[in-house]
């Protein structure tokens, strides 16, 4: 009764074009950025920050960059880990040689490098696909998180091997570095996921989303209606490495502050995105947004309900939630393949008709 | 039926041009398959062509070598009395021909607008940065183009399922959906392979409607591939026939019905 188009007439292509083209979606998304911009950093606290809001932004970033190569154009990755730690060692790198530049360039720029290593990383995709595709960037990650490892230059020669942020300040406030407050975290980060959701919506919607989706969907048919595959698919690694650049970057520099290549951004990593874009929604960037924030805040849960409420062992407590995860990987998998996103859908669908389903 | 240039005017007022498209001598082997063996034909501007043949005669073949999914071991294509080069099949659809398959291949996961948006894109020319922040050129062309679609869903009567996902779609309206991409791309040459296949026959009625309206309002030049001879006969200005990659006939459909070699190859053994 309250869901309702009626009263909302789309009277030109435009109108019809908008991303939330029903007024009351659009009046709660304007909601969901004025609390988020105006609200949240005013109560936001280190344990907020860190333990839920600052990695749910960070990896939506990655899960849309995924979802663009895996969700849109169908080529399966397993290199996200690995890609993420290019942008974190670009991001590494620029900072260290260049501490004039603003680190907002800075991210930027780790996400172009991370696009021209996954243009080099997705040329296989034009020979082989599926299975033998996601083969090769399982093997892009190994070689990334090696590369890191075992040539010094990445890490300026440090005794640890590790890499850490120094100090960088946007308009006069630390954003990177042991300093930075938690509210200052949470919003470089959040306008990072909003600038990359806005672009990723763009473009998604656009011409060279539907030869994303045509190639995902029929590779043949893209062909005959003029899509060349080589471009199509390279400008997909290229945008999706550019997301997962970014938010590797901002992983390593706002999030974590140091970093050891193996444990930050291994294989496991890379399922974790994986995972995400599985359960939030393929093909989606709102389910981009829902996978990443139920995966943050799963751990979160279980361990505050499992550990503090019912005094079990904080082991037991992890491994059920593997078993959680692994379960809701399957069921998802076979029973709504498009996510969280799209039993949201479906409920807004029902709405929209209640109380009168037919 | 001479090599003239010449153009011509149909009985129903329709003009027939020069030669657009021309098969020379074309042979394709599949190992030791031979799908085409030595066939010439030519397909003038404005004309509605048909290839007619039993199963396996290697009908399909020609089209796909035609939209450059194969590439005969000899022969040469000639498009408006040049040769034409090895070209894949993204290119052929630059030059302005579209086609439908005889197994229906659009895009399952997208909405039947999108499918036909589909057809606009090699009209589409704003850059990636244009794009990503939908700004000036990109949302233009986004609008116009989306009114020359809306033109096309009109003219196919396919308006109430715009926005439907085609994956859910009946069989007869995928095809419908399927011609509207085609049909979107504005093309030059219009290949369908067996666009009335599977059909009932109000669908096939309705279908061939569209065929003869797409040729009389815009002049598409079409080459079609159809097994009901009695839709060949009414659409068509000339047939080829084929039979074990061979052609046993070409000329206007009285010629053809009347031609020995094709009552005892085809027309006896036709309406399967
Ligand atoms: N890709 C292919 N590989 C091997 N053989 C093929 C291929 N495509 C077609 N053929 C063979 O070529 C012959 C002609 O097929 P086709 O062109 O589909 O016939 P039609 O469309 O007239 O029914 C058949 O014998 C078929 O098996
Ligand atoms: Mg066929």
């Amino acid at each position: 009764m309250f869901y309702r188009e009626a009263g909302d007439f789309n009277t030109s292509y435009k109108q019809d074009n908008q991303t939330f083209p029903i007024k009351f979606d659009r009046w709660r998304y304007y909601a969901v950025l004025a609390v988020a911009f105006g609200v949240v950093p005013f109560f936001i606290n280190d344990y907020w920050a860190n333990a839920v809001f600052v990695p749910f932004l960070i990896y939506t970033i990655a899960a849309i960059g995924l979802n663009i190569l895996t969700g849109y154009c169908g080529q399966l990755s397993l290199g996200t880990g690995g890609f993420m730690a290019v942008g974190a060692y670009a991001v590494y790198k620029l900072m260290t040689a260049f501490p004039d530049v603003s680190i907002v360039i800075h991210v930027i720029l780790a996400g172009g490098i991370t696009a021209a290593v996954g243009v080099l990383f997705g040329l296989p995709s034009l020979r082989i696909k599926g299975f033998y595709l996601a083969v090769a960037t399982l093997a892009a990650q190994f070689f990334l998180v090696w590369l890191f490892n075992r040539v010094p230059w990445f890490y300026n020669y440090s005794a640890s091997g590790q890499i850490s942020a120094p100090e960088r300040t946007v308009v006069g406030v630390a954003v990177t570095g042991a300093n930075t407050e938690a509210w200052a975290k949470y919003m470089i980060s959040l306008v990072f996921v909003v600038a990359c959701a806005w672009l990723a919506r763009n473009l998604t919607r656009g011409t060279i989303g539907r030869k994303w989706m045509a190639i995902r969907d029929m590779d043949i048919a893209a062909e005959i209606i003029g899509v060349n595959p080589l471009t199509a698919k390279l400008s997909a690694f290229a945008v999706s490495s550019f997301f997962v650049g970014i938010s590797g970057a901002l992983f390593f520099s706002v999030y974590l502050g140091a970093v050891e290549v193996g444990e930050a951004f291994g294989i496991q990593k890379s399922f974790l995105v994986l995972f995400m874009i599985i359960i939030g929604g393929l093909g989606s960037i709102f389910g981009s947004f829902a996978g990443a924030a139920f995966l943050v805040l799963l751990p979160v849960l279980l361990k505050n309900t499992l550990v503090g409420g019912f005094g079990w062992a904080t082991d037991l407590a992890a491994h059920f939630e593997l078993v959680i995860v692994g379960g809701l990987i399957i069921s998802f998998l076979i029973m709504e393949p498009h996510g969280l996103a799209q039993l949201w859908r479906v409920a807004k669908e029902k709405l929209r008709l209640w109380p009168f389903p037919h | 039926m001479k090599d003239t240039n010449e153009s011509r005017v149909t009985e129903d007022g329709r003009t027939i041009g020069g030669i657009l498209m021309e098969m020379r001598n074309i042979t394709l082997r599949f190992g030791g398959v031979v799908a085409i063996k030595d066939i010439s034909f030519d397909i003038r501007e404005g004309e509605i062509r048909a290839i007619i043949g039993p199963n396996g005669a290697g009908k399909s073949s020609m089209l796909n070598v035609i939209s450059g999914f194969y590439h005969p071991q000899e022969g040469d294509v000639f498009f408006r009395g040049e040769k034409r080069p090895a070209m894949k099949p993204y290119q052929v659809a630059n030059m302005g021909i579209a086609r439908t398959f005889q197994n229906i291949a659009l895009f399952e996961g997208m909405s039947v607008l999108d499918n036909i948006m589909t057809g606009r894109l090699t009209h589409m020319k704003s850059g990636m940065l244009a794009q990503a922040i939908w700004w000036g050129k990109a949302e233009r062309e986004e609008i116009e183009n989306r009114e020359l679609v809306e033109r096309v869903i009109d003219f196919l009567e396919i308006q109430a399922i715009r926005k439907t996902p085609v994956g859910r779609l009946p069989y007869g309206l995928k095809k419908r959906v399927e011609l509207g991409r085609a049909l979107a791309s504005e093309p030059k040459l219009l290949l369908l392979d067996e666009p009335m296949a599977g059909m009932n026959v109000e669908e096939k009625e309705d279908m061939s409607r569209f065929i003869l309206d797409v040729n009389d309002e815009f002049g598409t030049t079409i080459a079609l591939i159809e097994h009901d001879m009695g839709v060949v006969m009414d659409l068509s200005d000339r047939v080829v026939v084929m039979d074990y990659g061979k052609k046993i006939g070409d000329g206007t459909p009285e010629e053809v019905r009347n031609n020995q070699d094709v009552i005892d190859a085809y027309l006896g053994v036709a309406h399967d």
